[in-house]
């Protein structure tokens, strides 16, 4: 029962979060705050892991294509797989429910025990088109985040292929291109929308309406971690079903 | 002036507000007292639009709220100021930007203008050295003179605050609730302060309701208190030795 109502609370939200827009003025620097915040802030953390989980699927890659009459460009075209269709959309959302969903969850949430945000009610102002549309809006900025994770993670795998003596350059460029479809990455990038809102909406919800003090906003923190996990993962599913399947 | 009557407010099976009536009056400070629980704070809410009762109207100087379209009850808001019991200062911005923030929503003044309204309240809370800081580098009784500063620069009709000396030394509590009386008479607004401070009774109580167990169990003056003998008002106003002597002295020197 507790989750339909959450289900139900979360949709009125989200229709809240679009009535009695905030002046332009003030929405204008509190959306390009949020994008700094949200995506530039995130942007060394998802090199990093793209980098390396890049290297590390061209690796498991090679060791485990012990048959000699499989090409090695094999390696090249599942990094490229991987990294487009799982890694750097599914994977590195999953990274940034935790990363950037726990900011939210945790900025807005105290606003809510520090009164702030009855503050901002009594004035006037729907709060929740001033705290939670500029973190919907930079997340629109949240693919050009995950184009550069596949660069970099492909990257990674090209250098470890390369570099550590797996196949050879050409080979790997070779099942780069290996029947590649382009769809996959149109595909790649209206998940990636859609883990966008999930990402900036369910965190919001669970900061918005929490109650309590310091320990209820950690527990929000983690609760808003998991369910926007789940919600990811269940979306990936339906989504891949219907794109792909 | 704020008529309130017969308001009732529950949650879930939790009656806290049963059938409030009472006059809040303009250009004096109205304090709401009582225990704990007594519903203080639903009162409040209410007051602010934050609740709506199940029974009963709240009317604005001839304005009944429940009456007033959606636009209509947004710009009544616009006309009141509020002080938050832990000030409710936005983190992310300096002094100066708390106390502009309403009129940078709410308003088409230039900036100019702005910083010019913001400087003349943050002067009358004394206060204009600290424009550039932000609420974590000044003090609390700082934070509440800021507070204070938001909830006036738009000129509001109501002040409502919520226990507005709380977590403050004595000589702070007294400069604020005596600048709280001060703005309020200078301005002619209609100001409401919950408070369970009984110096601030003493010291600014022109007109006190008394609230037990969600009903106004006492209405009077700071100096009416002194001599009532409602059992439930003295004993929650005289629970301490202190008050006890200092209403003995009172009755004594009157007598």
């Amino acid at each position: 029962m507790k989750y339909l109502a959450d289900i139900g609370g979360y949709a009125i939200m989200v229709v809240e979060v679009f009535k009695k827009p905030t002046k332009w003025r003030i929405m204008k620097t509190l959306i390009l705050k949020e994008i700094d915040e949200l995506i530039f802030g995130s942007l060394g953390i998802i090199i990093f892991i793209s980098f390396f989980i890049g290297a590390v699927v061209a690796i498991q890659t090679a060791l485990n294509l012990t048959n000699e009459l499989i090409p090695k460009n094999l390696i090249g075209f599942a990094t490229r797989q991987s990294i487009i269709l799982e890694f750097a959309p599914t994977f590195v959302s999953i990274i940034m429910a935790g990363k950037v969903g726990s900011y939210i969850t945790s900025s807005i949430g105290t606003m809510r025990v520090t009164e702030q945000i009855d503050a901002l009610e009594v004035m006037g102002v729907n709060a929740l088109n001033y705290l939670v549309f500029p973190k919907i809006i930079a997340m629109l900025f949240y693919p050009f985040a995950i184009a550069i994770s596949m660069y970099v993670g492909i990257f990674g795998g090209w250098l470890a292929g390369v570099f550590g003596g797996f196949l050879t350059s050409a080979d790997f460029v070779e099942g780069l291109t290996l029947e590649f479809i382009p769809f996959h990455v149109s595909y790649a990038f209206i998940k990636t929308l859609i883990f966008s809102f999930i990402i900036a909406t369910i965190p919001a919800f669970h900061g918005f309406y929490m109650r309590g003090g310091a320990l209820e906003v950690g527990k929000a923190s983690t609760t808003a971690f998991v369910w926007t996990s789940v919600v990811i993962i269940i979306t990936n599913y339906i989504l891949t079903q219907l794109l792909l399947g | 002036m704020i008529e309130v009557s017969n308001i009732h407010k529950s949650f879930g099976d939790a009656h806290i507000l049963k059938g409030i009536s009472t006059v809040f009056e303009t250009g004096k400070t109205n304090l709401i007292i009582g225990q704990s629980g007594s519903g203080k704070t639903v009162l409040l809410k209410c007051l602010l639009g934050l609740f709506s009762p199940e029974e009963g109207s709240i009317i604005y100087d001839g304005q009944k709220y429940s009456e007033l379209s959606g636009a209509q009850q947004r710009n009544l808001r616009q006309d009141m100021g509020m002080v938050f019991q832990g000030s409710a200062l936005f983190d992310g911005m300096t002094v100066a930007g708390n106390v502009m923030f309403p009129l940078e929503m709410f308003t088409k003044l230039a900036t100019s203008e702005m910083e010019d309204r913001v400087n003349i309240v943050l002067k009358r809370v004394n206060l204009v050295d600290a424009d550039h800081k932000y609420p974590s580098e000044i003090s609390g009784g700082m934070q509440k003179r800021v507070a204070i500063a938001r909830a006036i620069v738009m000129n509001p009709q109501y002040l409502f605050c919520d226990e507005p000396n709380s977590g403050l030394d004595p000589k702070t509590a007294i400069l604020i609730d005596n600048l709280i009386k001060e703005i309020t008479e200078e301005y002619n607004i209609t100001t409401v302060i919950n408070t369970h401070d009984m110096n601030s009774v003493m010291e600014i109580g022109e007109n006190i309701i008394f609230l037990k167990d969600g009903l106004k169990a006492w209405e009077g003056t700071k100096h009416e208190i002194f001599k009532t003998d409602n059992e439930a008002v003295t004993n929650f106003v005289y629970s301490s030795e202190l008050f006890k002597k200092v209403r003995q002295m009172y009755i004594e020197e009157r007598n």
